[in-house]
């Protein structure tokens, strides 16, 4: 049951992905073309998304637990830093570049358009990447407060 | 390239997006983020933290084809990048949403309507990153 609820709610947001365009590239970038062939769809399906996921929090997260497991895994970090903004100005570089961003690009590998295979090999990548760095970071910063 | 300005559609799918991260937190409690599923997939923390991380991947994945059945068609992809550019575009996209936990739907669909501030200030920033980029491709380099 827990695996079969989990198999759908793919299915819905990559029927979401697909149907709404968050998926094509020309779309997600004529939607940041504002100076030429600006199409504003991608703001409804924002506000589709937000509205929907607006109320249904309130409603979901007034419950002491979800259905199948036995508490919510909120993310608890609260701190707008330079690695929260940093990364954040990365990703968008990328996703102006190749138009594709994870949530759009995953769905659409099951069109096995070879666009996007070879978009999600390169962020594997670069997911990796990232986990290095951080890692040092983090054994770097480790090796200073120990010193 | 035009693209048609397609709003119901939009508003449909949006709804759906907004759906799926709805009972995701309904039955399992968790962020509908694309790079934290994804993270955890390839990261597994435990078997019974990996195996809904897959289906909800299976389930993405299997979604043109769903679409396929009732329109017909796959849904349109129109790719904007050459080749090179698809490259650093995704490694870009992958190191970005590693060090900035999260990417649209994770900040800007769940984070936002949390009202999480700093979901909201990474989506204003990678928003406009995201358009500084298009207009520097597009007017700039005219790629």
């Amino acid at each position: 049951m827990r695996l079969i609820s989990a198999y759908i709610i793919g299915l819905v947001f990559g029927l979401g992905i697909a149907i709404s365009g968050m998926g094509n590239p020309a779309k997600v970038v004529n939607f940041f073309d504002v100076a030429g062939t600006w199409d504003p769809s991608l703001a409804f399906v924002m506000a589709g998304a937000l509205g929907i996921t607006f109320i249904g929090y309130r409603l979901v997260l007034a419950r002491p637990r979800p259905l199948q497991e036995d508490r919510f895994y909120l993310p608890a970090s609260r701190v707008i830093d330079a690695r929260l903004l940093g990364g954040a100005v990365i990703f968008g570089i990328g996703w102006g570049i190749s138009g594709f961003c994870p949530g759009g690009a995953l769905p659409v590998i099951g069109t096995f358009n070879a666009e996007v295979l070879i978009f999600i090999a390169a962020m594997l990548a670069g997911i990796l990447t990232a986990r290095l760095i951080l890692k040092r970071r983090e054994q770097a910063l480790a090796a200073r407060s120990a010193a | 390239m035009i693209t048609e300005f397609t709003p119901y559609a939009a508003l449909t799918g949006g709804a759906l997006i907004g759906i799926a991260s709805v009972l995701l937190m309904l039955f399992h409690g968790r962020i509908m983020g694309a790079t934290g599923i994804l993270a955890g997939a390839i990261f597994p923390s435990g078997a019974r933290d990996w195996s809904w991380r897959v289906m909800i991947l299976l389930g993405m994945v299997s979604a043109p084809l769903a679409y396929l059945l009732f329109a017909g068609r796959f849904p349109p992809v129109q790719p904007v990048a050459s080749v090179p550019w698809q490259v650093i575009g995704g490694f870009l996209v992958g190191l970005g949403v590693t060090i900035g936990s999260g990417c649209t739907s994770g900040h800007g669909v769940c984070g936002m309507a949390r009202l999480s501030k700093r979901s909201i200030a990474a989506t204003l920033t990678f928003m406009a990153s995201t358009a500084l980029t298009v207009y520097v491709m597009r007017h700039v380099l005219g790629g």
